[in-house]
This record gives structure tokens, sequence and C-alpha cells, in this order.
């Protein structure tokens, strides 16, 4: 095992000599162009004779849709086109598991936003005026807006198979157990967006086989080929794909946004077609993660053990299904945290509405429920008069425990060894004790100045969450890769080819540090991510590290088989008696063989199709089945100072703990605990879309605040690595852990500070100072 | 109208330039300088940060008509030769960058910051690159990119 202290580690110097296989802190094989603004992002693509597309969307959040009127827009010099739900030549609807949402809106629009036509122009700005002069008349309908009353029997059905999306059913134990001490209470999760900085965008180019080729920024290259292709009535051999460059996904690009719309635009003009969302459109354009209402109650002994859980959580989907279905099969699975409990009762609803899409985003599932069972844990602490991390650390799982869906924790599980790490972190200097010395700029207000540390009070909170990694429930969850191996002019070249899509993460590092230290070269030529290779899945779940290291490392290990049976036909010698070491094939007496000697004989390549350990489908009626592959588990400490009369927070110092299994880079995996951290930082503290009666009121970066640089306080991270037995070098996924836990344990700290409930994030003002009951108290006590 | 102006040390004349156009919208679409990114438009991100005549702007926020017989200094003007400034080879070395929307427009704000503070505190970094959002690395890289940077003297 070994800890890597991030704040501690010097950035490399410049041209300083690092080593690029695994476990080695290897660059980016994209760092230099990215830096000197060479690398190509969606939104930067061009082809000669190239109209743009633009979006009609609907203003209402449900309304009837009675005609749409393109003649105006057609009048306009330079318009191509306008096309209509009629104009979808295959399948009018797509989804990422179900095909529920029109490619373009027929007969009812059910969300602010949702798209009715389209548009292609030789300029942003006539395709712009083009979408405002598409006439469309609406008869506007009462949308379905409140999750609680959505769910009721009797309420009006968003669909026609009514509202309930998915009910998840968990119960083990004795569901009548009892408890001297409990707990319980309800808290709320604001709708958070991905807020990915690089907006959807593409571009779309007719093939002469009446095909088309798209690039797009997506997560999941052959999931949307499959609804692009069905939409346009087309084989899937004639819909080609390929990678543009990613500006960042988080979940919001799982989904199709304008892959369809693009590809029936260029079909249509027979042109190139290029589009990109504004960021106002961006907010309307893809999915957000669910907003959630969780009613919990803990029971407990007096000694601190947990007798019992039950838990209700209500998740809204908003107008269509994208991933709802797995993200409550989370929320439910790992509802009651990493702990140990013998008695569960788990109910967790996903909803259709008329209020914005959700569907995935980092953390899926599990950081709304982690808001809600960490708070419960600290209520029960108080309770029991223990301390946050001893009551934790007391009911912690560990290897061997059990699921609540009966499920053995068959690898390190290290969840009171994280907190302790956290809690014995150092912690920051307190606070002046006299209001008014210099502290320009640290206390909350920041550089606005807004105290002199009159009403400042500092608090400390600790969270502990965990997820599972990968595709679960029993899908068949694959990936594939190609590799090849040649002799170059200055030696041998592996090229790799597959369909697993870089989003920022760092997985093209990854992919050239494991070919790397497998076949013993150094030069490794990544080809464009594309659909000429089968599925890579997607780069979604924490699971594409996993997933592409494994099928990497088989593909290697075929290509060194083949390379042994080349030294053996060579050397006649029989392969056992030959050996693989760094590149080479040691044979008997010394002979030595190298890579560049048995690629003479022409390159090799090995395709290969991987899959992780099969999971199962939960039973419907008590949520049994060993449902995931693995679990990632971090741990929080928040230090906070918190403004008691203006309702302002400064997060002082954020300590993390995670067990990754094995670092493959140990710079981009505190990368990763870095970043997501701090989307768990702006969900405690700022980030929600707001709906008013289904429509959203801040679609904007002026409105819909992501943090800054001011708002993010400095991150120590501790890494443990606890080999997973059951993973590729004993990986664990790495992207989606700290993003649960740091939103809980910075509410901790201000609850800790100002001694309130705070039963919702994201936290406001008025919550804090206690101008809003319901926000500060999370709705009736006890 | 026509617009006149110069980037990166080379002087372009673009005809037909609407009244409505920005100065990114100029740099990306008309001059194909795509190192100036598009993420919100309204001045919120930084990720469109130039140098006009000197001066940090979001080019998002500045009309095509401002720029005309100005200076302008884009991501792709930084660095000699093709060779990277210390700036950005800070960002690469430390890590600073992962899906790198941001990156040029952070590159951009630091060359400027260093240029008026060579050796800043943190809390003068984060005051100056207040207005760059990343959305990716918790800008804990950032920091130790320029700190780097600084102590390189750029």
């Amino acid at each position: 095992m070994s800890t890597l202290t991030g704040q501690t580690r010097e950035p490399a110097a410049p041209g300083a000599r690092t080593g690029n296989g695994i476990g080695d802190d290897a660059r980016r094989p994209d760092g230099t162009q990215k830096v000197a603004g060479r690398f190509a992002f969606s939104s930067d693509l061009w082809a000669d004779g190239m109209v743009w597309g633009a979006t009609v969307r609907s203003p209402h959040p449900r309304a009837r849709l009675i005609s749409v009127d393109p003649s105006e827009a057609l009048r306009i010099a330079g318009v191509y086109c306008v096309l209509t739900h009629e104009d979808v030549p295959g399948q009018k609807t797509f989804g990422l598991e179900v095909a529920d949402q029109p490619v373009l809106a027929m007969g009812e629009v059910r969300y602010q936003g949702e798209a009715v036509a389209l548009v292609a122009a030789d300029s942003p700005e006539t395709a712009r005026r083009a979408v405002a002069a598409v006439r469309v008349e609406y008869q506007p309908l009462v949308p379905v807006v409140d999750p609680m009353k959505a769910m009721l029997p009797t309420a009006e059905k968003v669909h026609p198979s009514g509202n309930i999306v998915r009910h998840f059913k968990l119960r083990s134990g004795d569901p009548l157990a009892e408890a001297p001490v409990v707990v319980s209470g309800e808290y709320e999760v604001g709708m958070q967006d991905q807020a990915f900085l690089g907006p959807e965008s593409g571009l779309a180019v007719p093939a002469d086989d009446g095909g088309v080729d798209l690039q797009v920024a997506t997560q999941w290259l052959h999931v949307d080929r499959r609804q692009v292709a069905a939409a346009l009535g087309l084989p899937e051999d004639k819909v080609r794909l390929a990678l543009a460059g990613v500006g960042g996904a988080f979940g919001a690009r799982e989904d199709v946004s304008l892959q369809i719309h693009l590809c029936l635009l260029a079909l249509r003009t027979g042109r190139p077609v290029k589009m990109v969302y504004s960021r106002e459109e961006s907010f309307f354009g893809h999915v957000h993660r669910h907003p959630a209402r969780l009613r919990y109650v803990h029971g407990a002994g007096r000694d601190g053990r947990l007798v019992f859980v039950k838990a209700e959580m209500v998740f809204d989907g908003g107008a269509y299904m994208s991933s709802t279905r797995a993200v409550i099969g989370n929320a439910g699975t790992l509802g009651v945290g990493p702990y140990v409990v013998p008695n569960v009762s788990v109910d967790a609803y996903g909803l259709y509405t008329n209020n914005p899409p959700c569907g995935a985003m980092r953390g899926f599932g599990a950081v709304q429920a982690c808001f809600a069972y960490e708070a419960q844990m600290d209520r029960l602490a108080e309770e029991l008069g223990m301390h946050p991390v001893e009551l934790r650390s007391l009911n912690a799982m560990a290897q061997g425990s059990l699921m609540p869906t009966g499920q053995v924790v068959d690898s390190p599980a290290p969840v009171a060894d994280l907190l302790r790490r956290v809690w014995q972190a150092p912690l920051p200097p307190p606070l002046p004790a006299v209001a008014g010395v210099a502290t320009e700029g640290l206390l909350p207000g920041g550089m606005a100045n807004t105290t002199h540390g009159e009403g400042v009070v500092r608090g400390t909170g600790y969270a502990v969450g965990f997820k599972n990694v990968g595709f679960s429930e029993g899908y068949d969850d694959y990936t594939t890769v190609r590799v090849s191996l040649a002799a170059g002019p200055d030696g041998p070249v592996a090229t790799v080819q597959s369909a697993a899509c870089e989003l920022g993460q760092g997985l093209v590092t990854v992919e050239t540090q494991v070919v790397r230290s497998e076949l013993g070269l150094s030069d490794v030529v990544l080809e464009t991510a594309d659909t000429r290779v089968g599925s890579a899945g997607s780069s979604s779940a924490s699971r594409q590290t996993y997933m592409t290291a494994g099928a990497l490392r088989e593909a290697c290990a075929r290509l060194r088989a083949g390379l042994l049976a080349r030294a053996a036909a060579r050397l006649g010698v029989p392969e056992p008696d030959l050996s693989w070491a760094h590149g080479e094939v040691l044979g008997p007496e010394r002979a030595v063989l190298g890579l560049s000697e048995l690629l003479e004989a022409g390159p090799l390549e090995e395709t290969v199709e991987w899959r992780h350990r099969p999971t199962q489908d939960v039973d419907p009626e008590t949520g049994q089945g060993d449902a995931h592959v693995q679990y990632c588990f971090a741990a929080h400490r928040a230090v906070v100072d918190v403004d008691t009369e203006l309702g302002l927070v400064k997060v002082v110092q954020i300590d993390t703990a995670q067990d990754v299994g094995k670092a493959i880079n140990p710079g981009a995996v505190i990368g990763q605990i870095h970043g997501g951290t701090t989307q768990g930082l702006g969900l405690a503290l700022m980030e929600e879309i707001q709906i008013d009666a289904g429509r959203v009121r801040n679609p904007s970066f002026t409105d819909y605040l992501i943090p800054t640089i001011l708002d993010v306080p400095p991150m120590r991270v501790q890494v443990l690595e606890l080999a997973d037995p059951h993973a590729p070098y004993g990986l664990r996924g790495v992207g989606e852990a700290p993003t649960i836990s740091s939103t809980p344990a910075i509410v901790a700290a201000v609850r800790a500070a100002t001694g309130r409930r705070l039963a919702r994030v994201p936290l406001r003002p008025q919550d804090i100072v206690g101008l809003d009951e319901a926000g500060a108290e999370g709705g009736p006590s006890r | 109208m026509q617009i006149r102006l110069n980037v990166n040390g080379v002087p372009y004349e673009t005809d037909d330039v609407w009244e409505g156009e920005s100065l990114l919208y100029v740099l990306r679409e008309r001059l194909g300088l795509w190192g100036s990114k598009n993420a919100c438009e309204q001045g919120e991100c930084g990720s469109c940060s130039v140098l006009l005549d000197g001066e940090l702007v979001c080019s998002c926020l500045v009309a095509a008509g401002q720029a005309h017989g100005r200076q302008v200094v884009t991501v792709e003007g930084l660095g000699d030769d093709g060779r990277m400034s210390a700036v950005q080879e800070a960002f690469v070395a430390a890590g600073a960058v992962q899906c790198g929307f941001c990156t040029p427009g952070l590159v951009v704000a630091t060359e400027d910051l260093l240029r008026h503070n060579p050796a800043p505190s943190d809390l003068e970094i984060r005051e100056a690159l207040a207005g760059n959002l990343c959305r990716c690395t918790g800008y804990e890289k950032v920091l130790d990119a320029v700190r780097a940077a600084a102590g390189m003297g750029r």
C-alpha cells in the first residue's frame, strides 16, 4: 500500500524525465496541443461548403403542438431547410434505455426546451433568425411539476405508461426491527448541471454511399450510432461516428443531444452541417442530475451499532427516461451507505414529470443518497454523544461484509481507514480569535470584504461514500480494443484502435501507459476513437480505465503469445523454453530476440472484446442479487468558516482519502479527486438549476454558479492502493467517488458551525441564517 | 463592414463583418484561430481570453468593430518559434490540463498576471484567475502550474 499526498507533490519540473508506464506520472499525449490552442474540440470543426444547423425549441414545459409553419423562415436568404418530425425517415423516437423521446416533437411537448424543428442556414446568425421565424402554434397545458404529486395514482400522466419509471424495492432482515435510538429526517437535493465547458457541437457530412459521417463530442459512440441509425432508417454501417475533441462531459454526453439532428440536416441538404449550442441552449440540450427528496429513519443500539435503516427516495426524472432506471438502481442498492445494516427497507422511485429530463451525472444516484444517509449518521452520532467518525467506523463495511442486497463485498473496503485518515490529517490554522485582524480574502465573502470576522464561526464535518464501478444489474458490459504491432523506422510501434471516449479524464494517457508496460516499447499511437471497431461501452460509471486497461492487457498478452510463437519457430525451440522480459524474448543459452527482429515477418494484430465479471439483475420485490462489479470509496473532511449574519460560507480546507486499488497514473488520479471534490463543493454551496412551474430560471453561467478558483480551498489528497483481486492491475474506478462525499462533508461542517439542521442542498444564505425554515430545518422534525 | 486587425503579429483584413459579431467570432470563424474558446459567450468563463493591445479581455465581449486597427494576442501567439511558453509548459507539466477547454483562457490570463506580477502570492493568483472557470481540475494543479511558471521567471 502506498500513500500519495497530492498537496505535497511538487509539480514535475519541465523537461524532467518521467516514466511513462503503469504507475508513472506520464504526461497527457494531447497536453501540448491543448495548451497551445491547437487541439480540435467538437466546436472547432470545419468543412468546405459547410452550413449551420440550429434548433427550434418549445418555450412551454407542456403543450399540445398544433402546427409548425416554416414558410417565413424559408423565405430568408441563406436558409436551406426547415425540418419537423415529419422529416424523420426512421424511428421517430430515441432514448438511452427506452426510445420515449421524439427526435422532433410530435403531438405534445413535455418540457421547456424540447426540440420542435431544425433549420440549416449559411451562417449562425442566419440560422438564429430562421429559428425565430419558424411559426409554431402551441396549446399550453398545465405541466406536471411536483414529483410528490406526480407519484399519486390520480396524477395526470406525462406518458401513457404512467409517471412511475421505476420503483426499486429493497427488503433485507426483519421489517419490524426496533431500536432504542431512532433518528429520522427529510432531505432534498436540488437539480445540478454537469456544466462542462465545451458546448454540445459536432459536424455531420453526407457520404456518397447514402450514409453519413458524424464527428461529435460524446461519451459512447456506439450507443449514439444505434439511435442515429434508427432515426435515419439506415443500417448501422452507413452511420459512422468519430470522436471530436470533448470539452468535459460528467454524464451529460451519455444521451443523444444533437447527433440525430445533425445527420438529418446533412442528409437533407447534402452538405456538411455544423451545430454548436450556446450556453443557454446547452442547459436545455442535455440531461441533468436528478433532484431528489429523501426520507430516512435510522435505528441504532445504545452502543451505536445500526439496527435498521428505512428509506424512501423520490427522484424527479423529468420528461423523458434517459438513464433514470439505472440511477434509481444505484440509489436503492447503495442507499444505506458503506455500512453494515442488518435490517433494511428501501423504496426508491424515479418519476416522469414535465421538468427538464434528468439522467447521468458523476455519482449517478449515489450522490443524492449519500447526502441524506451521512446527515443521518451525524444526527445519530449527536443523539448518542459519539464522535461522527467513531460512529461511522463502528458501522463501516469491510471486506467480507454483506451489502443489503445480499452481495458479499469481496475486495478491500477500507471505509474505517479512509475516515481515520481524514480525521487525523493536520487541521488548518484556527480562525483569528480577534475580529478585524488581517484576513483579507480569507473570510466568507472573500474579496468583497463583507466581514472583519464578527459573526464568523468555524465548523468541521466528515462524510464517507461509495459507488458501484461499471454497469450493474446484469448489463452485458464490454469493451473492444484492437492493438497492432509493427516495425517502424525508429523501432516497434503499437497502434491502438478503440471507440473509448477521452473526455478530459486522461484515458488516452492510460492507454499509452498500459501498452508501453505490457509490450515493453515506447512508441504507442492512438488512432482517433471511432466506430470502425466494436463498442467500448460508455466512458461513464467510473468504468473506462478499468475496462480499457483490461482489454488492452488481454490484447497485449495475445500479441506477446504471437511473438513467442514466432520466436519459437525462429530459434527452433519449444515455446515453454522461452520467456518474455521488457520487450524482448529470452531463449535458452541467452538467446535474445528483440521486438523489431520478431516483427520482420510482418505486423501482428489482436482484437479483444473484454468483459468484467458478470452481475445479476436484482429481485424486483426484495432488491436481492449480486448487482455490482466493484465499489469505489472515498472519505472527506471539510473545514468551513460561516458568516452567520450573511449566510456566507468559506471552505477553508478539504481533505480526501480514497482507495483506488492501483493508481495507473497517480497525477491523473489526484486530478480526478480534486475535480470531483470541487463538483461536490458546487452542489453543497451554489449549484442548482432553478425551476419554476417547469421553466428553467437560470440557464447561464451568470445565474448558474460553478466554483471558481476563489471558491475552492487547498485540497489534500491521500490515495490508498489496495488491490482489488478481480480487477485489471487491481485498479478501482476513480472518477465518481470524490464527488459523492464532499457535499455531505461540507454541509456537516456548516451544521457544526451554525447548529442548524440544513436538510437541503445547495445551501442558500437564507437557510444558513434561518430565514427559510424548510431549508434550514428539513421539514417536519423527527 | 470591413475590419483590419493584427493578430499574433499577422495583419488580417476581413470583409462583410456583421455589426453584431464579436471579436471571438471573427477569430474563430473568419480567421480560423480556434484556440480562443466559446464556452459561455457572455464574459463569465474566461475561455475566450485574449490580449487586446496588451490588455486582458474576454473576446466574446468585444465587438469585432472595436478591434479594428488593434493588436490581438491569442493563445496561438504565445511561445516562440513553435516552442511552448513557460506558462504553457508549466500547465502541461503540472497536470493542470484535463479536458483542456478552459486551458487557452487560463494560459492567456496567467501570462497577463505574470507580466504584471512576476511573483504572485496564492491569493493574488486566485484573484487574477477568478474569471476563468474550469470544470475538471478543481484548480489545485492550475495553482501548481502558475507557481511553477512564476518560479521559472515565466
